[in-house]
């Protein structure tokens, strides 16, 4: 809490939730990259076909968004108390639960514990809330080495580079740019790699499973944290994440607070939801659940990390805290023009795409992120998608009420606002826009960022006389 | 019946034909049209820049000159959904909760044209004809805000003399959103690339939708391309008749 009572944002300097640019400027250079627009818009388009078959086989789609949707509302309506089950159960269970208010607090947390067993490897299941603290850098200045086990995040560690998407960190990868990246950067590789994707794999298979039969403490994030068991679960495809979740001897899970749910059987309704919306199967490959400690079997330490960075502070605004509900499918990624043009790295955080345009802006405070709400053209596609039925788009134009504005639109909004109240001032306005042809089709001439318009489309020639003129005249 | 029109800003100042059209239209089907002259801007830019205080004169504005009327009809989706979905929002944020369930009266009585037609007055032929290879682009705020539905290929598909053809991915939006076209020009610029790719690919003369602002978009970019296709509001193809 800061001094004002008000909850605090995500700190800065630590985490991946702020890029270094504008969207509009980080999305030029994106748009100007012609393999990274085919590899996106090639893999949206493959996931937008197969979810849409596999959502299209449920006759109760529709019953099923409800029931998420009601259930996270539910949630976020109780969350203190939910979070206090959780912690209970997981304690009964042999757990130990640590409270990190932000990035800093859960790096320190996730390193000292680390420390305390001496290891200097660990072993990572994906997840989205170590990318968003960036917890590997802070293990790595801690002397300690994060090997990711997540083939596409592999790919990602191993290229120095950022994940672009929720769910498929390196689509913006394709088969030889990952051969290149293995056979720089993959300890022992086979020289002679193909960029044959069996091939790829079994390479990646060989290099992760010496990795996971020599460590001992393995960091997973969590998808969902059930109250009255205290359970945690991770979905995934590859099985690795059930390697980390078994083999080593600590385990130690960073879960955002809003990824609590009432109950077990609450489950039912998202393990329809996301396997489908997000990677258009029918039922997710590796669901893993684990209480508290099991004597002789997996882990013999479990410790949750429970992080708020921010999250409390999107809780406190009732429209935007829908944002909270979000269960990471990335449906609405695979379904936004903007995403699919620009993809992930052009919104500089490690949520990308619409869910990201109103998740970032509101754990950063909206003046870190204030051009995301407007990297949209408000299509609605996302909200159509949305598992649990977030309006992305109002949030977005609740969030743009809330941004900081240039001073020349400033004005601009305010003279056309006075214009359109008067309606003999209006007229006037109609007729000096006849004045437009001056600039002639291609607008030369127009100050920025009018110019963007003409750039690439032609101005409309103005017409002889207004509509209402006309209606005047007959 | 006595039908109000709201014309929008943008078709009052820039495309006259398409608000003149929605007139001769209903008119043609037998009914009164009435085009209060107090009328200006539903706001809509305000609201979705994020000025959503300076929106509420527009939406007071909007409120007092059509409540007296029964029906109201744009040539828009896009300024109807605006009307429907954000009006009593931005009055309801401002702390004016009798102008919100005001607004949310008339916005009740506000439609879209080929909301208008196919709903209120049970009509799909219109006695129309215009004898032009036509594809037809959805627009996002008539689509997902409004869920206009095949309402506007209902109302096509009688047309005489017009060859509908089917638009690829119809459903992606052209890149216009208001001012997302200057705020992100070169992504709008992309989305509009592949929307102009997929109108050509039909191989039609003409490029029809329920929205002048869209139109504007994807008609500016095919100008500028030079490709000779054209865009024209669906309203102007519903009043063509063999006699114009």
């Amino acid at each position: 809490m800061t001094f004002l009572g008000m909850p605090a944002h995500a700190p800065r300097g630590v985490g991946h939730l702020r890029g270094d640019e504008s969207f509009p400027a980080a999305a030029r250079t994106a748009l100007a990259n012609p393999q990274l627009r085919r590899n996106l818009q090639h893999a949206t388009t493959t996931i937008r076909g197969k979810s849409g078959r596999v959502i299209a086989e449920l006759p109760d789609w529709e019953e099923l968004r409800s029931a998420g949707s009601a259930l996270k509302a539910y949630t976020m309506a109780n969350l203190p108390r939910l979070l206090e089950q959780l912690e209970e159960k997981v304690t009964a269970a042999g757990g130990v639960v640590h409270w990190a208010a932000d990035a800093n607090e859960a790096n320190r947390i996730v390193t000292d514990l680390i420390k305390e067993t001496g290891e200097q490897r660990v072993i990572k299941i994906k997840s989205m809330a170590t990318q968003e603290i960036a917890l590997n850098e802070a293990l790595e200045a801690a002397g300690i080495t994060p090997v990711e086990t997540d083939l596409a995040e592999l790919i990602v560690q191993l290229g120095h580079d950022k994940p672009s998407h929720i769910l498929v960190p390196a689509i913006h990868r394709n088969r030889s740019e990952i051969r290149e990246i293995f056979l720089r950067e993959m300890p022992g590789v086979d020289p002679a790699l193909t960029d044959d994707p069996p091939e790829l794999a079994g390479a990646a298979r060989r290099y992760l499973r010496e990795t996971f039969l020599s460590t001992r403490v393995a960091v997973s994030g969590a998808n969902f944290g059930i109250a009255d068991t205290g359970t945690l679960a991770v979905v995934e495809s590859e099985g690795n994440g059930r390697m980390c979740l078994t083999l080593p001897d600590t385990l130690i899970t960073v879960m955002g607070i809003e990824k609590v749910v009432p109950s077990w059987q609450d489950l039912e309704v998202f393990l329809q939801l996301l396997p489908r919306a997000s990677t258009g199967e029918r039922m997710n490959p590796y669901t893993s659940m684990w209480t508290g400690v099991t004597p002789g079997d997996g882990p013999q330490n479990f410790h949750l990390v429970l992080l708020d960075n921010g999250r409390t502070a999107v809780l406190a605004d009732e429209v935007g805290r829908q944002a909270l509900h979000c269960i990471r499918c990335s449906a609405c990624l695979n379904v936004c023009p903007v995403y699919e043009r620009t993809g992930g790295h052009a919104y500089g955080s490690v949520y990308p795409g619409p869910i990201g345009a109103i998740l970032s802006p509101q754990l950063t405070g909206i003046e870190d992120n204030a051009s995301l709400p407007y990297a949209s053209s408000l299509c609605g596609a996302c909200f159509d998608a949305c598992p649990v039925k977030i309006d992305i788009p109002s949030i977005l134009v609740h969030l743009r009420n809330q941004a900081p504005h240039p001073r020349t639109e400033k004005a601009a909004m305010a003279a056309a606002a006075y214009t359109m109240d008067r309606p003999k001032l209006y007229e006037r306005a109609q007729r000096a826009a006849k004045l437009s042809k001056l600039l002639g089709k291609r607008g030369r001439g127009l100050p920025p960022p009018l110019n963007g318009w003409a750039a690439s489309r032609d101005l409309p020639a103005p017409p002889p006389e207004s509509f209402r003129d006309w209606w005047r005249g007959r | 019946m006595r039908i109000a029109l709201f014309a929008t800003c943008l078709a009052d100042t820039m495309f006259p034909a398409a608000a003149k059209a929605t007139v001769q239209l209903l008119e043609r089907l037998g009914h009164e049209v009435v085009f209060p002259l107090e009328q200006t801007c539903c706001g809509q830019m305000h609201v979705n820049t994020g000025y959503q205080d300076q929106a509420l004169p527009l939406v007071r504005r909007y409120v007092r000159t059509f409540e007296a009327c029964d029906v109201v009809v744009a040539p828009s989706g896009s300024c109807v959904g605006s009307i429907r979905h954000q009006h009593a929002m931005v009055a309801r944020q401002a702390g004016e909760v009798g102008l919100a369930s005001r607004a949310e009266a008339v916005a009740g009585r506000t439609y879209e044209l080929s909301e208008l037609l196919v709903d209120v007055l049970e009509v799909e032929d219109v006695g129309a004809y215009y004898p032009h290879r036509v594809t037809y682009h959805p627009t996002c705020h008539s689509l997902r805000v409004l869920r206009v539905g095949d309402k506007p290929l209902r109302l096509l598909r009688q047309v005489r003399g017009l060859d509908l053809v089917e638009l690829p991915a119809a459903e992606q939006c052209c890149g216009f959103g208001g001012t997302f076209a200057v705020k992100n020009a070169d992504t709008s610029t992309a989305m509009l690339a592949d929307k102009m790719r997929h109108v050509l690919d039909t191989g039609a003369d003409v490029c029809t939708a329920g929205d002048a602002s869209c139109l504007m978009h994807i008609g500016g970019g095919l100008a500028r391309l030079r490709t000779g296709v054209r865009t024209v509001h669906l309203a102007e193809i519903l009043a063509s008749t063999e006699a114009s």
